[in-house]
């Protein structure tokens, strides 16, 4: 149970990047290759924010007059990881549009069958 | 074939991972800088946000190359995009149904109400730019899918996004001759805390970035959708 | 409370291996928006409300809308 308590956050975030790592490797098709990126972006932010987690601590807000400054989490890497969020979806957009135009030229996404023709 | 080789490496990596993160506590103090934002960040700034004044007032020039990022993604969306052209032949646009006209007309002022409160009140709860920027391009989205075949004018979008950045750099150009002679520096009275005029430049530059952020996505949808709805 | 987290854990792993392994592009699209309301929920555990408000937005609202739009204009189905 102690284990679970340190290390279920650390869990999820590898398992996302595991398996985004594994979409980007295995399949074939551009849009599910896409898909993969996205669900990879995700892991590595929840990396982030629970690397920057403080136990008993709360959100760094002074929202009530009577709230001390002990005792927050680490404002830092919610900073860092709000930017990491905004740019990987203007990756994603400039992506699919890029999908869109190989779609239109190749007459298919699949990666494999589309290399013997020009681009 | 594939497969295989593609769990081996991942098994490797994962191994990797975990040998490095194991070495990481969970739950323990890491850093001192954060400490040193949480105490200091109410006398420096005047936002009771410490991750907004972390964003907007320490790092602020961060923040200006992402948003610098964000444009030029944008941009090269509408590049590609326009080289390829209208989509394949979908004839016949039926219009919406009844829930979603009617929802529309009720729900978008309304969401644009409350994307404009989230990120004019970042600098006292949690909110700030970029989700109130997201929240009124989604109102957009609502729009195109209740009306198919309605187009926001890109000239009126373009022109928001644009000023919009132009407000942000003026207001960093005149930290550097009003303030304390640094790039986006505060020149603003900071007020009294968790007042709505508080903060010095805050509440400027995040809705500069909140309406630039909206029309934006908005234009990036507008592009993907294609002639015919 | 570390049950439900445990269990938010397994159904976000859940939803991720169910997007690697769907034909139906647009069934793969929805799952990886229940992976980014799931992670959203998880940021709130951890203690960060901004991202998770920029996460829920941003990720579970507009990414799958321009992925749906996206899959409208090219082919639906894997092969």
């Amino acid at each position: 149970m102690s284990f679970l308590h340190d290390y279920v956050y650390y869990i999820g975030a590898f398992g996302l990047v595991a398996v985004g790592l594994l979409i980007l490797l295995v399949k074939r098709n551009l849009i599910k290759l896409i898909i993969g990126l996205s669900i990879l972006d995700t892991g590595v932010n929840m990396l982030l924010i629970s690397v920057g987690y403080i136990t008993g601590g709360t959100a760094p807000i002074f929202s009530r007059p009577g709230l001390s400054e002990g005792g927050m989490v680490d404002p830092v890497p919610q900073a860092l990881v709000l930017t990491a969020i905004v740019i990987g979806v203007a990756i994603l957009a400039l992506a699919l549009g890029l999908a869109v135009r190989f779609y239109k030229n190749c007459g298919t996404l699949d990666l494999r069958t589309a290399k013997e023709l020009k681009w | 074939m594939r497969l295989a080789v593609g769990l081996i490496l991942l098994a490797v990596i994962g191994v990797g991972i975990a040998v490095s993160l194991g070495g990481i506590p969970f739950g323990a103090p890491k850093t001192v800088i954060g400490d040193h934002y949480v105490d200091s960040a109410r006398d420096d700034t005047g936002a009771t946000n410490v991750v907004t004044s972390v964003v907007v007032g320490y790092r602020a020039f961060d923040t200006l190359g992402e948003v610098t990022v964000l444009f030029v993604a944008a941009l090269g969306l509408g590049a590609v995009l326009a080289a390829a052209g209208g989509g394949g032949g979908r004839s016949g646009v039926e219009p919406a149904s009844l829930i979603l006209r009617v929802g529309n007309a009720f729900l978008f002022p309304l969401i644009l109400l409350f994307g404009a409160y989230i990120f004019s009140h970042g600098h006292l709860t949690p909110g700030g730019g970029f989700q109130g920027g997201a929240i009124i391009a989604s109102a957009f989205l609502l729009v195109y899918l209740s009306s198919p075949g309605k187009r926001i004018s890109a000239t009126r979008a373009r022109a928001t996004e644009s000023l919009s950045g132009l407000v942000f750099v003026v207001v960093g150009l005149l930290g550097l001759t009003l303030g304390a002679h640094n790039f986006l520096a505060n020149f603003l009275p900071k007020g009294v805390p968790n007042t709505l005029f508080s903060a010095g430049i805050i509440p400027v530059v995040y809705c500069a970035i909140g309406l630039k952020v909206g029309s934006e996505l908005a234009g990036v949808v507008d592009g993907l959708m294609e002639e015919t709805g | 409370m570390i049950i439900v987290v445990s269990l938010l854990v397994l159904a976000m792993l859940a939803a991720a291996v169910a997007a690697l392994v769907y034909r139906d592009l647009l069934s793969a699209v929805i799952a990886s928006c229940l992976v980014s309301l799931l992670a959203s929920i998880l940021f709130l555990f951890l203690q960060a409300p901004d991202v998770a408000m920029a996460e829920a937005s941003i990720g579970a609202a507009l990414v799958t809308a321009i992925f749906v739009i996206t899959i409208r204009r090219t082919k639906r189905y894997e092969e």
